[in-house]
């Protein structure tokens, strides 16, 4: 063997393991959390659009209206964290079908998204979040929490959200979860 | 007035109550009412009534043209053929004219103690009344069409009293001005004959040293005790003095709506009075509305309200809503905080300020926004009591008692729950919210966990 064909193959192994390498570290990030989970109930949801796809963890309002719960569903690949988080917001918000019951009021679109490298994640909604939400404690605190814990289970580097409105702060929704700072995941209000 | 005695116009009289007046020739004067008769004769304290005599205090009088007669003439003459009731107060000047029910008040203020004095207000004819209490002042509505009392009905007391003095408000009410060392009242109202009486026991924090100024202590001095308000009228010293109540949402803010359009907004408001009432009633406390009309109220004002007038409970209350409509059953929720904002309120420490006069002290520093950590297991508490008390008289969700960054109760300086008295979303609930009925039973739920919630801060009380 000589040393040019030698260094053709240590070459070529190098590249290939380089390769291995980004797909072995990128994969997990991306796809290998929702993995181990089996998909709570068929998804009764629009079927994803054609492209790269992830796992994700969306939370409905349950049958007892009391508490969220979660179902496992695919979503559009975002590049980059930021980018996957508004992908995973908007399906959030997406418009589902029955026995689905979302809590966040029909209507809302997701203005953007933006991450922190202290974890803090700042997702500006719509108005329609405020001006078509039926009121009352238990349903702002869905609402919430549907948003901060989509994030925050799906995204590890999430550590907390905060829910902004047509690009500003708001004291809160309806008048009663103070939305002024970050809120960290909770699943005290899921199934 | 002719000496001792108070004469009237004939003339007034006659355009005020549509009289006729004819003087004959010998002088004598004839009043007429709907065919009925009065003559008064000059130099005789006598009146002919529809030929009855009557006695006068005073002959009639002459004063140019103008006939004068005693002001009695009004009850015992011209009474006796009016067809309407007239009843002359002269005391206070005063001629109820028909059946209005004006009753005649009187006021006796007793210092019982330094820290405790009782107000005396007697009506007569009998006349109910509510007490409520403001700022700095109670306010007793009777009742009636119109009071007739001095004014002030009691004069200015002297400093250090607890009532500085009683005054009358509005037509119908009375205005108990208060004194800077009023702690609280307790209110009871007897029948005694024809007259209502309405007691206010009232008590006063205990002044270290009233009579003596004393230099301002050196900046290095102890504080002194806190005051203690003490045990007055056979019970033990309360721990409540204040409690706010929040009816939730207001003016464009309508809160939740029913299916047949019931709104949270007025059912928070119904069931906020109820309350009030049946505290001030029963124990006598100070009770504070966030709002007590149908206007929007920024959250942070209305706990401004019960920290500014440090409220020692703060109750919000508030109907529920959910995307499912079988969702139901009342709940409590608590304020929950992050560990972070936990901590920092525990770092927030105190801060020695100079005082007027000299010298400083330790003000304990709490951000606005954590003041409700240091409560929390108070919180809590008063959430069990009220579950408890709920229980068998208000349908309770699955988890009744539950925890959330709640703006409203961030920042109460004191205990503070939010009730969520049911699914207004829920048609089968929305109908029993709107019900009296069932309204009644939570309120008394509410006061019954109130009044145990105090007993456990009391000394001695039961646990």
């Amino acid at each position: 063997m000589s040393t040019r064909r030698l260094l053709t193959i240590t070459a070529l192994a190098i590249i290939a393991i380089g390769i291995v390498s980004i797909v072995w570290i990128r994969a997990p990030r991306l796809t290998s959390r929702a993995t181990p989970r089996a998909a709570a109930a068929p998804s009764p949801t629009a079927p994803a659009p054609p492209g790269r796809k992830i796992k994700a963890r969306l939370f409905y309002v349950a049958d007892d209206g009391m508490r969220l719960t979660g179902v496992e569903r695919d979503i559009a690949y975002g590049e980059g964290a930021t980018e996957q988080a508004r992908e995973i917001v908007a399906a959030q918000i997406a418009p589902v079908v029955e026995p689905l019951v979302s809590a966040v009021p029909a209507g809302t679109s997701v203005r953007a998204v933006f991450l922190t490298e202290g974890g803090e994640a700042y997702v500006d909604l719509s108005r329609e979040v405020m001006s078509a939400h039926p009121g009352g404690t238990l349903n702002e605190l869905l609402t919430v929490y549907t948003i901060v814990n989509a994030l925050t289970v799906n995204l590890p580097a999430v550590t907390s959200v905060q829910v902004l409105v047509d690009g500003k702060e708001v004291d809160t929704l309806a008048g009663h979860i103070d939305l002024r700072q970050p809120l960290a995941k909770n699943l005290s209000w899921v199934q | 007035m002719l000496g001792d005695q108070e004469f009237v116009a004939l003339d007034d009289l006659t355009t005020l109550f549509q009289l006729t007046v004819r003087e004959d020739t010998l002088g004598a004067v004839t009043v007429s009412y709907k065919g009925k008769t009065i003559v008064l004769t000059p130099d005789q304290a006598l009146a002919s009534v529809s030929g009855r005599l009557v006695s006068l205090p005073a002959p009639p009088s002459r004063n140019g043209r103008r006939w004068l007669v005693p002001s009695e003439f009004i009850s015992r003459a011209l009474a006796l053929i009016y067809d309407t009731r007239l009843d002359l107060r002269k005391p206070s000047r005063l001629l109820v004219v028909g059946d209005l029910r004006v009753p005649r008040l009187t006021a006796r203020y007793e210092s019982l103690s330094p820290s405790a004095a009782r107000l005396t207000i007697d009506a007569n004819p009998r006349a109910l009344s509510t007490v409520t209490q403001d700022a700095d002042h109670i306010t007793v509505k009777f009742d009636a069409d119109a009071l007739d009392a001095a004014n002030p009905l009691l004069p200015a007391q002297p400093a250090p009293s607890l009532v500085t003095g009683v005054r009358i408000a509005d037509p119908t009410a009375l205005a108990v001005d208060l004194g800077p060392r009023f702690a609280g009242f307790k209110s009871t109202s007897t029948t005694v004959d024809s007259t209502q009486r309405l007691v206010l026991d009232v008590i006063g924090l205990v002044q270290t040293d009233a009579s003596q100024p004393q230099p301002a202590p050196p900046a290095t001095a102890a504080q002194p005790a806190p005051p203690e308000i003490p045990p007055a009228f056979g019970q033990s010293a309360s721990a409540i003095h204040t409690i706010a109540i929040d009816a939730g949402h207001g003016g464009d803010d309508e809160g939740v709506h029913s299916a047949d359009g019931a709104k949270e907004k007025d059912l928070t408001l119904t069931v906020a009075r109820r309350v009030r009432a049946i505290i001030e009633a029963r124990l006598g406390l100070r009770v504070l509305l966030t709002r007590d009309d149908d206007r929007n109220v920024p959250i942070d004002e209305r706990t401004a309200l019960a920290n500014n007038n440090k409220a020692d409970l703060f109750v919000s209350l508030h109907a529920n809503g959910s995307m499912r409509p079988t969702t139901t059953g009342a709940a409590i929720l608590c304020a929950a905080f992050d560990k972070d904002a936990a901590q920092a309120a525990s770092a927030g420490g105190a801060e020695r300020l100079p005082t007027f006069g000299g010298g400083s002290r330790d003000i304990e520093m709490v951000p606005w926004d954590l003041a409700q950590t240091r409560h929390l297991a108070q919180s809590e508490r008063f959430a069990e009591l009220l579950q408890q008390q709920f229980h068998d008289r208000v349908p309770m969700a699955s988890r009744p008692i539950d925890r959330a960054p709640l703006r409203v109760l961030e920042s109460a300086n004191m205990p503070a729950v939010l009730i969520e008295l049911g699914y207004l979303t829920n048609a089968e609930q929305a109908k029993l919210l709107t019900n009296d009925a069932f309204q009644n039973a939570a309120v008394q739920s509410i006061f019954d966990a109130i009044v145990r919630f105090r007993d456990t801060l009391t000394p001695g009380g039961t646990q």
